[in-house]
């Protein structure tokens, strides 16, 4: 009786896993989604500052702007509990996120800082947006080091 | 018989001699180091180079405590765990009263101050490539850093591989005076080599490592599995690292890649350390990388 219910019961967690692995695919997208538009922001900055494009005050500022926006979108439903790379593919978000939540979302808040300070440097030419870059990769890396799962 | 038989145990007894004395620990000649005094400023870029404290910095250590060297990170690989030790200047649980030969058997050696064989987790197989200036700089730059009481945990090795003697076999299988980039025609390449193969030791992530945990000069940074058991550490070479030197330099700069994606996992230590170093530094470790043959082929 007793190994029935242990059988149930592990069935039971296998499909429990399951299902929210296909409810959580939209979350995913979501999360990857905003990261995507980050970089290609990101881009558009960073090259400026090498001097891979030449520099445009105004597209500078745009890019800039749109990193604050992303950075105000709360965290906290996109990231629901059983969303980590150990219960589902196409993620390499670690289970630690959710071990440490405070950390993992002040960390996210230190990228909005980091924006902040991007959105006030974009205008003031290319000299200005390379130091803003670097404490932007900073909040990149601070989060990627602990929260990110090596790629494949 | 009786005679055959005592011929074997000679013959064993012989071998297992030569073996000892084989496998025993070379030291650095005394007087290599004797009347050194080194630059503790100078010290600093060869500390951030050699990236010391990313290892050897507390786990959860952030900012300004990654230079109490207290240890007590650890190193899963397939021959056991590795457990950095307090490398700080506290003389009882550090390395504080060590003095500068010692340290530098330990560095360049990889031997302890009693005469024991380290494990090669510590890359004294790159670190024997540094400059014995740079050694002695280093050493008086880690006696400026704080003090930490924190004992050293023991390594969670299992037999055989806990027979240090083994370590000293290992030395002569892997253990080479030799660079694995023979011809460098100018001093930016010069340079690079002695970032990427000394210094900042690229080759003991990025590079495979055979059954016995020597590195594969065959296929030198051409990418391994990730030694955690997780995920693949990328391959250097040009046919698989496409992107052209200033986005190399730019990326161990700012951590970001030409795609602005950001570095991950141990690469943010790396990246954080050699954001600090000058950008000839970056620049002649992309040099270095773009100088490599495809597939990695130096032997």
């Amino acid at each position: 009786m007793h190994r029935i219910l242990t059988a149930v019961t592990a069935l039971s967690l296998c499909t429990a896993g399951a299902a929210s692995a296909q409810d959580y695919a939209g979350h995913l997208k979501a999360r990857q989604g905003q990261f995507r538009i980050l970089a290609i922001n990101l881009g558009t900055l960073g090259d400026m500052a090498q001097g891979k494009t030449e520099y445009d005050a105004e597209a500078a500022q745009a890019a800039a702007d749109s990193l604050v926006a992303v950075s105000m979108i709360h965290q906290g439903p996109l990231w629901p509990e059983g969303s980590s790379e150990m219960d589902m593919d196409g993620t390499r978000a670690k289970s630690e996120i959710w071990d440490d939540w405070e950390d993992f979302a002040a960390k996210w808040g230190a990228l909005g800082e980091a924006a902040t300070a991007m959105q006030a440097a974009a205008g003031n030419g290319a000299e200005a947006i390379g130091p803003a870059m670097g404490g932007l990769g900073g909040a990149c890396k601070a989060c990627h080091d602990s929260y990110r799962a090596p790629q494949n | 018989m009786r005679k055959a038989i005592a011929a074997v145990v000679l013959v064993a007894i012989a071998a297992a001699g030569a073996g000892w004395v084989l496998t025993a620990p070379k030291r650095l000649p005394e007087a290599r180091f004797a009347g050194m005094t080194g630059d503790p400023a100078a010290g600093e870029r060869v500390f951030t180079a050699a990236g010391c404290a990313s290892c050897h910095h507390a786990p959860d250590a952030e900012g300004e405590d990654k230079l109490v060297l207290s240890g007590g990170q650890r190193f899963a690989s397939e021959f056991g765990t590795f457990v950095a030790p307090n490398i700080s200047p506290d003389p009882e649980q550090g390395i504080g009263d060590w003095g500068l030969t010692a340290f530098a058997n330990a560095v360049m050696r990889g031997i302890s101050p009693s005469g024991r064989h380290l494990y090669p987790a510590f890359p004294y197989t790159a670190y024997a490539h540094m400059r014995d200036a740079d050694v002695a700089d280093l050493w008086a730059y880690l006696l400026t850093l704080p003090a930490s009481d924190m004992p050293s945990e023991p390594h969670e090795v299992a037999f055989p591989f806990n027979i240090r003697r083994g370590v000293g076999a290992w030395k002569l299988l892997y253990a080479s005076d030799d660079w694995v980039m023979r011809e460098v025609p100018d001093a930016q390449l010069e340079r690079g080599r002695y970032l990427v193969e000394a210094l900042a030791h690229c080759g003991e992530c990025h590079t495979p490592r055979d059954g016995l945990g020597g590195l594969d000069s065959s296929a030198w940074l051409t990418g391994a599995p990730n030694p955690s058991g997780k995920g693949t550490i990328p391959g250097l070479t040009p046919d698989q690292l496409d992107w052209d030197a200033s986005s190399i330099a730019y990326y161990l700069e700012s951590g970001f890649t030409p795609d602005y994606d950001s570095a991950g996992g141990h690469m943010v230590a790396v990246v954080e350390n050699f954001a600090k170093l000058e950008a000839s530094d970056r620049e002649a470790v992309a040099a270095y990388l773009k100088a490599l043959p495809a597939g990695g082929d130096m032997d």
